[in-house]
């Protein structure tokens, strides 16, 4: 079962509706609306939030539901490398796999995305030319985000000449936590500006990164939510992968009811990416279940949904390789990262 | 909200191959599977019409047999067995139900046409905590706060419904047993299959013959249990009517009598409820196991100024409900249990039209045979709506609004029922002071459907009376117990 | 002896926070237990019974409402107070139950400590009762006894005083509100008993005492729709299998009737609350 990938279109900047500016100005005029807006959002009962995640995890997905689905999960796979020993040889052959994550099917569908530090932007995007697939970057002072503003907007910056044309940016957690709203608002405004290519190319697209493993709560993820998106935020990211526990079924639930929610109120159109702790075909295939019957299809394309990841897209493949053989396969069949 | 069409899921269908269903039963007397002295039934399968088996109704004769393998049992070895020893043989049922849990599962979606993820992840287990719970009980009832020397009735008589048959089983027969009464078990006569596994369970565990007899049958055989003479204890769930018979029929005879009965609980959502979760559980608590459900929360109270969203995120949840083949893994609402209660669940849906409530209900494809009946919704109803005093025992959902914290407790009491309700609101002390005015024997704060073994679960008002579950459930099976 | 002509007392109806005569206007002889004329009684009709129940259930809430510690305070005033009736009480219980001083001296004092007894349960009640409930998941769950509602209480026949307080005392106790049919050949105690009620700040219909006879009024308090319980204690050994099926029809709580009148000075334990008590199960999820 094959399906349309356009990832072009995400490039092309398209942003349904006329963005959250009209209805919603009022409440990031000042510090005191911001708070009063986040905190009248509806609350999150983590044990009702839970509980309906773990329902939507006994869904049973099998034969072609399921090849569908690991296809659609490759499509929507930011492939990942972000540790201190990347080089440009290890970003070259993540760019080759995620080109063609099976060299024995060329049918496998190619990633979203190749995801690395601002520095190896380049050499990503040289390795990609061609393939539609984007070069994401992580940007202010990634995983963190403790720095100067300055330093967090030169990073950005940096990435988006280096030819990212996708930035994954931290909110400032403490400033979140100490309740200073507005300020982390701010921020994501001027980071969205950053994101503006100087060759009038248009703009690089914003995920943000809430790192809902340290705002704790649903009601934290949900308040994040809203406001990373009414600073302009394209997307909206779980986590870095650097901070346990990452990306999570509940958290994702309420994200995605946060963009649902967003769309209802403003026409505009708000993308999720879980990454991280995201390995297995299993856990992907809860996370598309979790899409379709939380925000529906039009949400479940690479365009809406990314998996930030790097081991799952080989669980996927051997889950495919089986699927197509009818018999198990094993690690030497896919490609060591 | 709809689905995607590219994200089909496949039918995931569970095997039922892992269940043996013979082709006749007889009943379970004395440790043996006997054949019946009069006619027999069938039991079909509600989301196909498919007879399943033929089961013996069982006559006054057959429930005289029976009775007395209960008297035998209780006078010379369930009575005088040491209570640890009791309360093992209720641990080893309870292993043996988790060994057997497919198979249950299996057979109760079958029998009773609820889909196979609640058979499986609710029913089944939760009768295997019953029973695993009520087992530490048999050795400690001199601690259950009832007296120092606690005693059994003798011989309990128990009527059962057909919208959790495993579930009310365990509910009714483990402490029975735990406080030392043995028991005849008249299951509900259109689901009579896993209480005939559990006789075969019985045997597995080596319980000593009569202690637990099945008595299948219709409405008939449940009235010879009841008015037996030597039956002690009658213990019945299912509709006010019978109840109102069987309180008459137990008059002024030594029975003591337990019942829950029927129920039309108010889901109250205010304004600052978390409306994610508040949708899920008005979902859960009307739409779980078809709304056949005494406590389904069938009446949502919402507050006039979230009407419009709620109802707007309720039908758009509602929307992404699976209908259809309760064995598939991914259905979420099976079928109506008898032809018989499908009539009833229309006929009350056509009056609530005709009385002017607006109903909807989501696009959903039927299957063409079996009792089926779409997850349905009527906005604009009155208290003085039949849909809105009347149980449904469907998936049915009369919604109604109030202003005020005091007008939803009085919309909310105005019911002659008083089993259940529910709260939703982030305000925890307007929880408190809610919970405490609701007339309703069971309150779910924030969440709605939730059951435990050692949870006291039963009715206000003509939601009848005595409590199933935890150290007050005892209460009901011992005498002398205050 | 002075030679002054005593002022006899009119024996009312206690209904409301009232002491009304009946609406039927009828009224019967009491005597005492040689057969001598004591005085008029006021003889409850089947309205009288109905005006009951609607002053119960108006006063319902204000009395389940109420504190534990509250209604403890206001039973242990009706102790009080009736100590200070103590001497007429006696007077009521010789002549109608034919007791000699000492013996209706002893059965007002079990009666006054009765409600002492049950005065400290008020706020017992729930802990000995209720739990915490260790449910298998992310809840806290406590269950809770709260009041069935109104309580319909076909009083003794013989013991017209101890018997009356031990029927209607637990049933106060619990939070419920009672209409009692009273002991219809002894219903003097009971009517006095209503006049401590009314100055001991139990609130009005909380309390409400019919005089007459319970073979009449009992069938329309056991089919009333909005009678929640019902004691039999006092019903007619003929009729008390018919009363409990009338009672049947609203899925009323019954309290049959004993064999035969129980020795009332005995420990009553729990058994007279626990028929009028509702287990209330609260559930709410534990989360951050």
């Amino acid at each position: 079962m094959t399906h349309v990938l356009d990832p072009g279109t995400l490039a092309a900047g398209t942003r349904p509706g006329p963005g959250p500016g009209t209805a919603f100005d009022d409440v990031t005029r000042s510090d005191a609306a911001l708070r009063a807006f986040l905190h009248g959002l509806p609350g999150v009962d983590q044990v009702g939030a839970e509980q309906r995640a773990a329902t939507l995890g006994t869904r049973s997905i099998k034969t072609t539901a399921k090849a569908w689905a690991i296809d659609t999960a490759i499509s929507m796979v930011d492939l990942t490398t972000l540790e201190g020993a990347d080089t440009p040889g290890r970003v070259r052959s993540l760019a080759a796999k995620a080109r063609r994550p099976d060299p024995t099917d060329p049918t496998a569908p190619s990633v979203a995305a190749v995801c690395v530090y601002g520095d190896l932007a380049g050499v990503a995007k040289e390795a990609l030319a061609d393939t539609g697939i984007h070069v994401a970057a992580v940007a202010t002072a990634f995983p963190s985000g403790r720095a100067s503003r300055e330093v967090k907007l030169a990073d950005v910056r940096d990435a988006v000449a280096n030819g990212a044309d996708e930035i994954d940016m931290v909110i400032d957690r403490g400033a979140f936590l100490a309740g200073r709203y507005l300020e982390v608002f701010e921020e994501v405004v001027a980071v969205k500006e950053a994101c503006t290519r100087p060759d009038g190319t248009g703009s690089a697209h914003l995920k943000v990164i809430l790192e809902t493993g340290e705002l704790v709560t649903y009601d934290n993820a949900r308040r994040a939510s809203w406001l990373a998106m009414l600073a302009g935020a394209d997307f909206i990211k779980t986590s870095t992968g650097k901070v346990s526990p990452a990306a999570t079924l509940p958290v994702c639930l309420v994200m995605l009811e946060a963009v649902r929610d967003f769309r209802a109120a403003t026409g505009t159109q708000v993308g999720v990416k879980p990454a991280g702790g995201i390995r297995t075909t299993k856990d992907a295939v809860k996370h598309l279940v979790l899409v379709n019957e939380t925000v529906g299809a039009d949400w479940l394309s690479p365009d809406w949904f990314r998996l930030g990841a790097s081991s799952l897209l080989n669980d996927l493949l051997l889950q495919r390789q089986k699927l197509r053989t009818g018999h198990y396969s094993g690690p030497d069949h896919v490609s060591v990262d | 909200m709809t689905t995607s069409p590219l994200f089909e899921y496949a039918p995931a269908p569970e095997s039922r191959s892992i269940v043996d269903v013979r082709p006749s039963y007889g009943l379970f007397v004395d440790g043996e599977f006997v054949d019946g002295s009069g006619e027999t039934m069938k039991t079909v399968n509600p989301a196909t019409e498919e007879v399943l088996s033929e089961v013996a109704v069982g006559t006054e004769a057959d429930v005289d047999r029976a009775v007395r393998a209960a008297r035998r049992a209780f006078t010379r070895v369930w009575g005088p067995m040491r209570p640890a020893d009791r309360g093992k043989y209720l641990f080893r049922i309870a292993r043996i139900l988790q060994e057997r849990a497919r198979e249950f599962a299996v057979l109760e979606s079958l029998d009773n046409g609820k889909p196979i993820r609640e058979s499986r992840d609710v029913d089944v287990p939760l009768a295997a905590a019953h029973f695993f719970s009520h087992a530490g009980w048999a050795d400690k009832l001199a601690h259950a706060g009832l007296g120092p020397d606690p005693r059994p009735h003798g011989v309990a008589g128990q009527v059962i419904p057909w919208n959790f048959p495993l579930l009310m089983l365990a509910w009714k027969v483990a402490p029975a047993l735990a406080t030392g009464n043995t028991v005849v078990l008249k299951p509900a006569e259109t689901t009579p299959l896993t209480a005939l596994l559990f006789a075969e369970v019985c045997r597995q565990a080596d319980l000593p013959p009569g202690v637990v007899n099945v008595v299948t049958g219709a409405g008939d055989t449940g009235r010879a249990v009841v008015e037996h003479a030597d039956v002690d204890k009658v213990a019945f769930t299912g509709s006010t009517e019978v109840g109102r018979s069987i309180a008459r029929a137990v008059a002024g005879t030594r029975k003591v009598l337990t019942l829950e009965l029927g129920g039309k609980a108010a889901n109250i959502v205010f304004d600052d409820a978390p409306i994610d979760q508040a949708v899920e559980g008005i979902v859960r608590g009307i739409f779980f196991n078809q709304g056949h459900v005494c406590c389904a929360g069938s009446r949502l109270l919402v507050q006039e100024s979230v009407h419009d969203e709620v109802i707007a995120s309720l039908q758009r949840r509602i929307g992404t409900l699976r209908v259809g083949d309760p064995l598939d893994k991914n259905t979420d609402v099976g079928a109506i249990n008898s032809a018989e209660q499908l009539a009833r669940i229309r006929e009350l849906s056509e009056i609530g039209e005709a009385e002017g409530a607006h109903r909807w209900q989501p696009a959903c494809d039927l299957p063409d045979r079996g009792f089926w009946f779409p997850p349905t919704v009527f906005t604009d109803v009155s208290p003085a709506h039949r849909i809105a005093r009347d149980e449904v025992f469907g998936p049915v959902l009369s919604v109604l609004t109030f202003r005020t914290p005091d007008e939803a407790v009085a919309k909310a009491n105005n019911t002659t029922y008083g089993l259940s309700a529910g709260i939703w609101t982030e305000k925890g002390s307007r929880i408190l002071a809610i919970a405490d005015r609701l007339r309703a024997g069971v309150v779910w704060a924030n969440t709605f459907n939730q059951f435990d073994p050692t949870s006291p679960f039963g009715g206000y008002k003509q939601s009848g009376y005595g409590r199933e579950g935890g150290r007050q459930g005892l209460a009901a099976y011992l005498r002398g117990a205050s | 002896m002075s030679d002054r002509l005593a002022v006899r007392k009119t024996f009312k109806l206690y209904l409301g926070g009232a002491f009304p005569r009946s609406e039927s206007g009828r009224t019967y002889a009491v005597t005492d237990a040689r057969g001598v004329f004591l005085a008029n009684a006021a003889w409850a009709s089947r309205k009288d019974a109905r005006d009951a129940v609607v002053a119960a259930r108006g006063a319902f809430g204000t009395w389940s409402g109420a504190t534990a510690y509250n209604r403890g305070q206001v039973l242990y005033r009706v102790a009080e107070v009736m100590e200070g009736r103590h001497a007429q009480f006696c007077e009521e219980v010789a002549a109608g139950e034919g007791l000699s001083a000492g013996r209706a001296r002893a059965v007002v004092d079990a009666a006054v400590d009765r409600w002492v007894w049950y005065a400290g349960w008020t706020d017992k009640l729930a802990s000995v009762l209720g739990s915490a409930n260790p449910v298998a998941g992310p809840f806290f769950g406590f269950s809770t006894p709260e009041p069935t509602g109104v309580v319909a209480v076909l009083a003794p026949q013989r013991s017209s005083l101890l018997g009356l307080v031990s029927v209607l005392a637990p049933v106060l106790a619990c939070g419920n509100t009672a209409v009692v049919v009273t002991s219809r050949d002894r219903p003097l105690p009971a009517v006095t008993l209503g006049e401590v009620l009314a100055t001991s700040d139990v609130p009005g219909g909380v309390v409400n005492l019919l005089t007459g006879d319970a073979g009449e009024i009992g069938p329309w308090l056991a089919e009333h729709d909005d009678v929640d319980a019902i004691d039999l204690t006092g019903a007619p050994p003929a009729q008390a299998m018919e009363l409990e099926r009338l009672a049947a029809g609203s899925i009323k709580r019954v309290l049959r009737p004993p064999a035969e009148e129980p020795d009332w000075s005995a420990d009553p334990g729990l058994s007279r609350m626990t028929p009028f008590l509702e287990t209330k199960t609260v559930w709410h999820p534990k989360g951050v």
